[in-house]
């Protein structure tokens, strides 16, 4: 299961000059169990304020968010997280990063080697089972880090612009992987990005927001078949359709 | 590849035949130039003087003596500026209060607390561990705290998602490998500045054996064949103790970090 509930969350900073910056405002949206949401905008405009609060590294400062009926007051082994930037553990090998959260249950050596294992080859990585993430070129770390996030069998997966820092062909090839990915585990994706691109190629279901105060500008259903041709007339259609609506009501540049 | 290593190899032997010129050069002037075996003993000199000094067990006890007062203490510095260091990484309201008092303690030079050493120690080899522990305390606590201080956020919150939360797992399982390379750099300095200090404090009487200690004996006696001696000892220990952190921790401890940094 991975069913989530998002409930007029309200966020803000309070700047040096004493007056406080609103983040996000009245945001309320809900995640289908198994659905691919991804959420577009700008930078700025709260999207990863948003992720963090799922994600309970931060808590909200009014409104609630629940996840298959709990409410989320913690970071926990439900929720899996792959950041933007590369977060692998540089002291441990592929594999020992991989288990690393199944070592913090205690699960025992030759159990968790073999889950593992298993995730390891999920990313198509059997080789570089015992490599150090310095060894690792862009896409293969990231690959660790969603490997990394499932090993715990979360119940959605959270991913902060995983993809942004790698090159077109690597970043292309890496969606095309992560949709495999949830075909197999069934997961639950909330996706943060900025590339329309990116959205529309993966998926179910295009929340964009606005900046300052990051609030939900439009929802936007996604129906085409899987798997997507990004140089298909429809693909080309949806795209335009949604950079128009952006440009028109979201401002989003 | 294996260029490379040839290549390696034969600059090698460049650096032994400076060696070798520089001794045979050394013989040439003490012998013919200056001969007086008090203002420049002679190779030959000074190897008469290790055979001897070797041959008495002298020299020996003396290593023995000096590598106690050090393990005292670079031990201490270890035992009591990890910790702190990472107290003070990982606590901000900790490090507040700390930092002024160490600011404070830190600029006095080691050599200045010797006379306080022999009035709490005696002639003891406590006296000379403990200015030793005074000199390598300070880069132990500075390259672990920075180290604890500069653990990326995204690790921490990394390992926060996959189920790793309390304080003590953070510090054993991120914070401190994250800070290894500074904390083992932060030892690398305290090394160095310990070994300088030990033949300072032996030098100044703070024990009664010991390398340093024994190298003011013999300028006492004018025997400075033996001085030399002494003064290659330390030398050659102080290296070995570089080697071993050059090829055995960088090595075996943080080899995850090989084509990180170059």
């Amino acid at each position: 299961m991975g069913r989530l509930e998002i409930r007029d969350l309200n966020q803000s900073f309070s700047k040096d000059d004493g007056s406080s910056l609103v983040v996000l405002e009245h945001m309320t949206f809900d995640v289908k169990d198994e659905e691919f949401v991804c959420i577009l905008g700008s930078s700025g405009c709260g999207k990863t304020t948003l992720l963090r609060l799922i994600a309970g590294l931060d808590l909200a400062q009014a409104g609630s968010i629940f996840l298959d009926g709990e409410e989320i007051r913690g970071t926990s082994p439900k929720v899996g997280m792959v950041f933007q930037e590369y977060s692998l553990f540089p002291w441990r090998t592929v594999i020992d990063n991989i288990a690393f959260g199944l070592e913090m249950q205690g699960v025992a050596r030759a159990e968790r080697m073999k889950t593992a294992e298993r995730y390891l080859d999920l990313v198509n990585l059997e080789q570089f089972r015992d490599s150090y993430p310095s060894e690792l070129s862009g896409g293969m770390r990231q690959r660790v880090a969603v490997a990394r996030a499932l090993a715990l069998d979360p119940a959605i997966l959270l991913m902060d612009e995983p993809f942004g820092a790698l090159d077109a062909q690597t970043r292309n090839m890496l969606q095309k992987e992560l949709l495999d990915i949830q075909d197999a585990t069934k997961k639950t994706i909330i996706f943060i990005t900025h590339s329309v691109d990116e959205a529309v190629f993966l998926s179910d279901r295009i929340i964009v927001l606005t900046p300052r105060p990051g609030r939900i500008c439009r929802t936007i259903d996604l129906d085409l078949p899987r798997p997507r041709d990004r140089t298909s007339v429809e693909f080309a259609n949806i795209r335009r359709e949604v950079l128009d609506l952006i440009n028109q009501n979201c401002s989003i540049q | 590849m294996k260029r490379q290593t040839e290549e390696d190899g034969k600059n090698r032997w460049l650096g032994a035949l400076a060696i070798i010129l520089a001794i045979a050069f050394w013989q040439f002037v003490a012998e013919f130039v200056i001969r007086d075996s008090f203002i420049l003993p002679s190779p030959v000199d000074v190897l008469a003087a290790f055979i001897g000094l070797l041959g008495d067990g002298t020299l020996l006890l003396d290593i023995q003596a000096s590598l106690v007062h050090f393990a005292i203490g670079l031990g201490m510095a270890l035992l009591v500026g990890i910790p702190l260091g990472i107290m003070m990484g990982w606590n901000r309201r900790l490090d507040a209060f700390l930092d002024p008092l160490i600011e404070l303690l830190r600029p006095i030079p080691p050599l200045a607390w010797i006379p306080f050493a022999i009035i709490w120690f005696g002639l003891t080899a406590s006296a000379a561990g403990f200015i030793i522990f005074i000199g390598a305390v300070f880069p132990v606590i500075i390259n672990t705290y920075s180290g604890f201080r500069g653990v990326p956020r995204v690790f921490v919150e990394a390992a926060k998602m996959l189920g790793c939360t309390k304080n003590l797992h953070l510090i054993r399982y991120i914070a401190f490998p994250a800070a290894l390379p500074s904390v083992a750099s932060g030892i690398r300095i305290a090394t160095g500045v310990g070994w300088m200090c030990l033949v300072a404090a032996e030098l100044f009487g703070v024990s009664n054996y010991g390398l340093g200690q024994k190298l003011w004996f013999f300028y006492n006696l004018h025997q400075m064949d033996s001085v030399v001696v002494y003064m290659i000892i330390l030398g050659l220990i102080g290296l070995a103790f570089d080697m071993i952190f050059r090829y055995y921790v960088d090595r075996y401890f943080l080899r995850w970090r090989t084509g990180e940094v170059a």
